[in-house]
């Protein structure tokens, strides 16, 4: 009944394993497009969630429906993610920010809805979600799924670890990419455009044109998560893309410091190692009746976790808007 | 970018108001294993809620492999365990129904029931008195299913309305999107629910799961009253503890916006942690026999709740328009400095904007609580039609709001005479994107330039 008792290490062991893992692939993933959008070009995204799910269900349902090989399979995931940016940049990236913030946080929840529905439930497989996918990727593993790859006592099995190196790769190349494109022309001008649009405009910069460009392209970025997660999960369902997911995404791009290269990456592996420790302690405690089940069982504890990200998000946002490292000159927020 | 004492007072605030809600997060009900069922009662001449025995009822899978089936017992209630959770169809039989009771909705005998863990799945089904309805009117358009499906739109817009007003009038007056005015609805409707079963012990609420002498309930209509001052207080606090300390230190109204959404995820988890996922009605009033008006029909519960938000909107229209704080209030929307410098006091009247827009918010909640099921979500899922009807309407504007939320509840209904019923609100939320094509400002909002 104490927190002696606690196993420490496994606790421990998980922390590490999250922030290495999957968990941690994908949201630094899907922070990197979220930054192309808010950090780099002053955007509102609050769906990400949605550029996620029509990049797994892109993915998903190249094999299931049209049997198309893996590669394609990415190809179009990207392009469900791009033609979900167009639907949504074209009527808005005219309009002042916050219309865009509506209509994203309503698009992401209609991608969900119309998902899980019993009317494209032939398609989509309602909210049972898709799982016969994973069989064409898996024959690309080189990794033998039996046994377990890592250092000392952090071991992944080698499906997952096939996913978590395909997310790291990923993740690679998208910091590549946008690190050369920041540094390029196409970069000032959608930085030029977050800072002052009116001035860009004078210059004779097609504001629109940019902005939808940069939309496109996080919106890619956060396709290629969903893919990851799909992968590393063998499964796509539904309601693994609520809303408040687009929100962890912000809490790991403020916590890394917007608008800089690293951040999605060094915020996603804080916020799980943060995230799991929380976790494996509260449930641990739990377990060890040092919290009485009248007050919460285990199943509550990843109710507490939104919550904790809830308040995470805020604070954060008033007091340390340039997240842990980041520098408060860089931080611009007065975007409209 | 915050002084020293206001940055105190702003993370209290946002610590309080997090502390008030876990203080109270006690679940009501705990259950450990899962399992699906439904539960029959029907309302007798008397108003007794009385069970219904021997209805047939099945449970299946999404993909319909059957989990079980069964009849109702002598309290009218039939559940199975399931495997985990999922998402289930629960199914009525209607032919089994004793003689002289139906659905109220003859299309609706199967129900989705979302299990989540440790939460039991309940299918709603609500029965009426009557003999069973010739089918003529199922699927297909006739005047009859035109008028009742108006009739319907125009309390969903109403309620919507009521919602909407206060989201329009803040973002009027300071500018920001309010993303938790959707979880200020549900906070009207629970605590409506707990002062409902609870009485004033019901603030505490919870506390009555383990400490029954804690209280009795009130009728739904006091329960209502309180529900209305908490959310007016529930407004205020938003603005003295979190808004007015980052506005007075010109915090940026984007990073407004991602605080109002942080407070969102944390309420909205605070009310599944403390509610649970089940869906639940209010003690009072949840099931009436529906009164035939013309070729119309509806509950009585509905009548007074449409009658009553029209009232209460005039009321609100007539404060705007006539009163002196409703002058200031519309003056601060629609330019800020001037209405400053003519010696309106700004702050007071945000303040007066932020308590109406938490009292409306939760009279629009108890409603909408009253005419569907009480559930967690439910105000999430109406913050998105708010903003198709506020953006339709006019961002901004207290009058384009009430409007849009009429047109979208209106059309919401009506366009399930083409389109399946659960996709309805999906088609209001791509009106939202064509609105925006093609009149940005919205139906009555003022053009001014974008981007």
């Amino acid at each position: 009944m104490t927190l002696a008792a606690v196993d420490w290490g496994f606790i421990l062991i998980q922390t590490v394993e999250t922030s290495l893992g999957l968990e941690a692939a994908v949201y630094a993933l899907a922070a990197v497009g979220l930054n192309v959008h808010f950090g780099y070009a002053g955007l509102l995204n609050f769906g990400q969630v949605g550029f996620v799910a029509m990049g797994a269900y892109g993915m998903g349902l190249s094999v299931t429906l049209w049997s198309l090989n893996p590669f394609l399979a990415l190809l179009v995931g990207m392009g469900f993610a791009t033609v979900f940016a167009l639907i949504l940049g074209v009527p808005t990236l005219r309009l002042r920010g916050d219309y865009l913030a509506i209509v994203t946080i309503a698009a992401a929840e209609i991608v969900r809805l119309l998902a899980r529905s019993t009317t494209l439930g032939e398609i989509t497989r309602g909210a049972e979600g898709l799982h016969a996918f994973i069989g064409p990727f898996r024959e690309l593993n080189p990794f033998d799924p039996g046994s377990e790859y890592g250092i000392g006592p952090i071991q992944f099995a080698g499906n997952q670890f096939f996913a978590i190196v395909v997310g790291w790769a990923l993740t690679a190349v998208a910091l590549a990419v946008i690190w050369q494109l920041m540094r390029s022309p196409w970069g000032r001008v959608v930085k030029a455009i977050r800072e002052d649009e009116d001035a860009a405009r004078a210059l004779g910069k097609n504001a629109y044109w940019y902005k939808l460009q940069a939309l496109i392209l996080g919106g890619v970025i956060g396709g290629l998560a969903g893919m990851v997660q799909a992968l590393g999960k063998a499964t796509i369902q539904p309601d693994s893309f609520v809303p408040a997911y687009t929100f962890f995404f912000w809490t790991v791009l403020i916590l890394g410091g917007v608008g800089r290269i690293w951040s999605p990456v060094v915020g996603a592996m804080i916020f799980w190692a943060m995230l799991t420790f929380f976790q494996g302690t509260l449930t641990a405690m739990v377990n060890e009746g040092l919290i009485p089940t009248a007050l919460m069982d285990t199943s509550q504890v990843s109710q507490i976790r939104f919550m904790l990200v809830g308040v995470g998000l805020a604070l954060l946002m008033v007091f340390r808007p340039q997240g842990i490292f980041g520098s408060r000159e860089e931080m611009i927020l007065d975007v409209r | 970018m915050l002084g020293e004492g206001s940055r105190l007072r702003f993370a209290t605030g946002i610590l309080l108001i997090a502390g008030l809600m876990l203080l109270m997060a006690v679940p009501v009900i705990g259950q450990s294993s899962e399992t699906v069922g439904t539960r029959l009662r029907h309302q007798n001449e008397e108003g007794e809620r009385v069970p219904v025995e021997g209805v047939i009822i099945s449970v299946t899978t999404i993909d319909r492999s059957e989990v079980g089936i069964g009849a109702t017992d002598s309290e009218g209630v039939f559940s199975v365990p399931v495997p985990g959770p999922d998402v289930y169809l629960v199914t009525i039989d209607v032919n089994t129904l004793p003689e002289g009771i139906r659905l109220r909705e003859p299309d609706r005998t199967t129900v989705e029931v979302e299990v989540l863990e440790s939460r039991d799945g309940r299918a709603i089904f609500s029965l009426i008195s009557g003999d069973a309805e010739p089918t003529e009117e199922s699927g297909g358009v006739s005047a009859r299913r035109v008028a009742q499906l108006t009739t319907e739109g125009i309390k969903l817009g109403l309620f919507l309305g009521m919602a909407a007003i206060g989201l329009s009038l803040v973002f009027g007056t300071t500018g920001l999107v309010n993303f938790a005015h959707g979880e200020m609805v549900t906070w009207g409707m629970l605590s409506a629910y707990f002062f409902n079963y609870f009485g004033l012990a019901g603030i505490f609420g919870f506390m009555a799961g383990w400490w029954p002498p804690l209280g009795e309930g009130v009728n739904l209509i006091f329960a209502a009253i309180l529900a209305v001052i908490v959310g007016g207080a529930t407004g205020f606090l938003m603005d003295r503890w979190v808004f007015r300390p980052l506005r007075t230190r010109g915090v940026s109204l984007i990073a407004q916006m991602v605080v109002t959404i942080g407070l969102s995820i944390l309420a909205r988890y605070v009310f599944l942690f403390i509610f649970g996922g089940n869906l639940r009605f209010f003690r009072d009033y949840s099931a009436q026999s529906a009164l035939q008006i013309w070729i119309i029909e509806i509950t009585p519960k509905d009548l007074i709740t449409v009658i009553l938000s029209v009232l209460i909107l005039i009321g609100v229209g007539f404060f705007l328009q006539r009163t002196q704080t409703g002058k200031a209030m519309r003056a601060v929307a629609d330019n800020r400095e001037l209405a400053e410098s003519s010696g309106i006091n700004v702050q007071r009247v945000i303040r007066i904007v932020w308590i109406g827009a938490g009292a409306l918010a939760g009279l629009g909640g108890v409603f909408i609580g009253l005419a569907e099921q009480l559930s967690w979500l439910i105000g999430f899922r109406m913050l998105l039609l708010i903003f198709a009807g506020v953006v339709l309407g006019g961002l901004g504007t207290a009058y384009g709001a009430l409007l849009g939320c009429l047109l979208v509840g209106i059309g919401i209904q009506l366009s399930t005479l083409f389109i399946p019923v659960e996709l309805k609100n999906i088609g209001a939320l791509v009106v939202l994107a064509l609105v925006l094509v093609v009149r940005p400002q919205g139906i009555l909002g003022r053009r001014e330039r974008f981007g």
